[in-house]
């Protein structure tokens, strides 16, 4: 069994390695790796979709302006993705302050956002990396 | 009988779940049903709490698991209560045949678990949590012949878990350790204690990869106690965890039991099928 475990690792090993090989080099932003401008405003737009169809998420933009948002948020994911735009529009806690979003509503928020990036095609290795990213947002937004 | 009993339960519940589910956790986030009840993998019980439940929420989960080695046979039924993703409270009836001379023995775990800190995903430093598990036989007979103090026993530890997105390669990356302080022969299906008995604390561990949004692959190693002088091993298991819906999960995994009762090589196969509602 000790030599199972040995093999079994060993095999992990190499996987690991090969997946290296055809990882995309570090130096490539995120913005360059998920296809720039073009595929962002494909997420920002279904995700905002999503939203609309959501009953719960919606009543957070009861009296938000969804083309500022839409363009805050592209501009956002653009500069968090490091790409060649610089976020100047209003704070995360700015925006957020007394909605008192629950960690609950939060998931689901993120989950909308998962089935916006598959709808536009992005893989899943690309989106944990762009979560990754926006992750530590998240104490910015909730529960204020 | 068991098992299709369970999923009796498992189908009725998915239809119903719809109505009044508690999901606010992200997908596969709490982990799977560990063979003592409590949340976690399958031989290591981790800092998140069972169930999806968030902070104003509460959920309950059941599981049955089954493990055939080559000398034994354990089968585990157990669910879990998760109240505002605070207390885990758990319970587990497990069944340890042995095959040669087709004895059953029984043993009950209690738990509870506590959430100290943070979140498996977001928070700076890892998740942590208390546990305490009261283990109790049903029949002390076997436990006392091979030299065990006592028929029941407590387990109480402490866990860190922390989920890295995309940090391999882009997959989410998971691991957990934990620290135990326990007398329990073989988790307590041997009884507590004996001759050899050192008290201190146990080290076990646990990593998964997601390889896909649904699907992790890891391994988990539990080091045990020697109470007994038979020689008893760490635990090892390598296993792939698949999560379809929150509201399901299916673990297979491949178990290195090592030497158990003074019987070497007990290895085999582990399956569990797990529902939360």
């Amino acid at each position: 069994m000790g030599r199972l475990f040995g093999r079994v690792t060993g095999l992990l090993c190499i996987v690991i390695l090969l997946n290296a090989c055809v990882t995309p080099k570090a130096n490539v932003s995120l913005y360059h790796q998920l296809g720039g401008e073009p595929t962002i405003e494909r997420i920002i737009d279904s995700f905002i979709n999503e939203i609309g169809r959501h009953p719960t998420i919606i009543q957070y933009f009861k009296e938000a302006n969804v083309m500022h948002f839409r363009t805050g948020f592209i501009r956002h994911m653009c500069a968090l993705l490091d790409g060649p735009c610089k976020y100047t529009g209003d704070s995360m806690v700015q925006i957020h302050t007394g909605m008192d979003i629950t960690t609950r509503d939060f998931n689901i928020v993120v989950e909308l956002l998962i089935t916006a990036m598959n709808e536009a095609g992005v893989s899943h290795v690309l989106q944990n990396q762009i979560l990754a990213r926006m992750a530590p947002l998240r104490s910015e937004i909730i529960k204020i | 009988m068991k098992w299709a009993s369970f999923w009796v339960v498992v189908i009725a519940c998915l239809m119903y779940h719809s109505m009044l589910y508690a999901g606010g956790k992200l997908l596969a986030t709490p982990g799977v049903s560990q063979l003592e009840g409590s949340g976690g993998g399958g031989i290591v019980p981790w800092a998140q709490l069972s169930g999806y439940a968030t902070e104003d929420e509460w959920s309950l989960g059941a599981f049955c698991s089954g493990a055939k080695l080559q000398d034994y046979q354990l089968d585990v039924c157990g669910a879990q209560v998760n109240f505002f993703d605070r207390l885990e409270l758990s319970v587990a009836e497990q069944n340890f045949t042995v095959a040669v001379s087709n004895r059953v023995i029984e043993q009950s775990v209690f738990g509870a678990k506590i959430r100290l800190y943070g979140d498996v995903i977001y928070s700076d430093w890892p998740q942590l949590s208390v546990g305490l598990m009261h283990k109790s036989l049903g029949d002390s007979a076997i436990a006392r012949a091979l030299g065990a103090d006592a028929s029941q026993g407590n387990d109480v530890y402490f866990s860190a878990s922390k989920l890295h997105l995309g940090a391999l390669y882009g997959h989410n990356w998971f691991w957990n350790i934990t620290a135990r302080y326990t007398q329990a022969n073989q988790i307590g299906l041997l009884g507590f204690g004996g001759k050899y008995a050192s008290k201190r604390w146990h080290i076990e561990m646990s990593s998964a990869v997601f390889v896909a949004p649904q699907l992790a692959l890891g391994f988990e190693f539990r080091e045990k106690p020697h109470n007994l002088g038979l020689g008893e091993s760490h635990w090892r298991n390598l296993f792939i965890a698949w999560f379809p819906m929150k509201s399901l999960n299916v673990t297979a995994a491949w178990l290195d039991l090592g030497s158990i009762a003074g019987v070497p090589s007990q290895e085999g196969l582990y399956l569990s099928l797990a529902g939360n509602f």
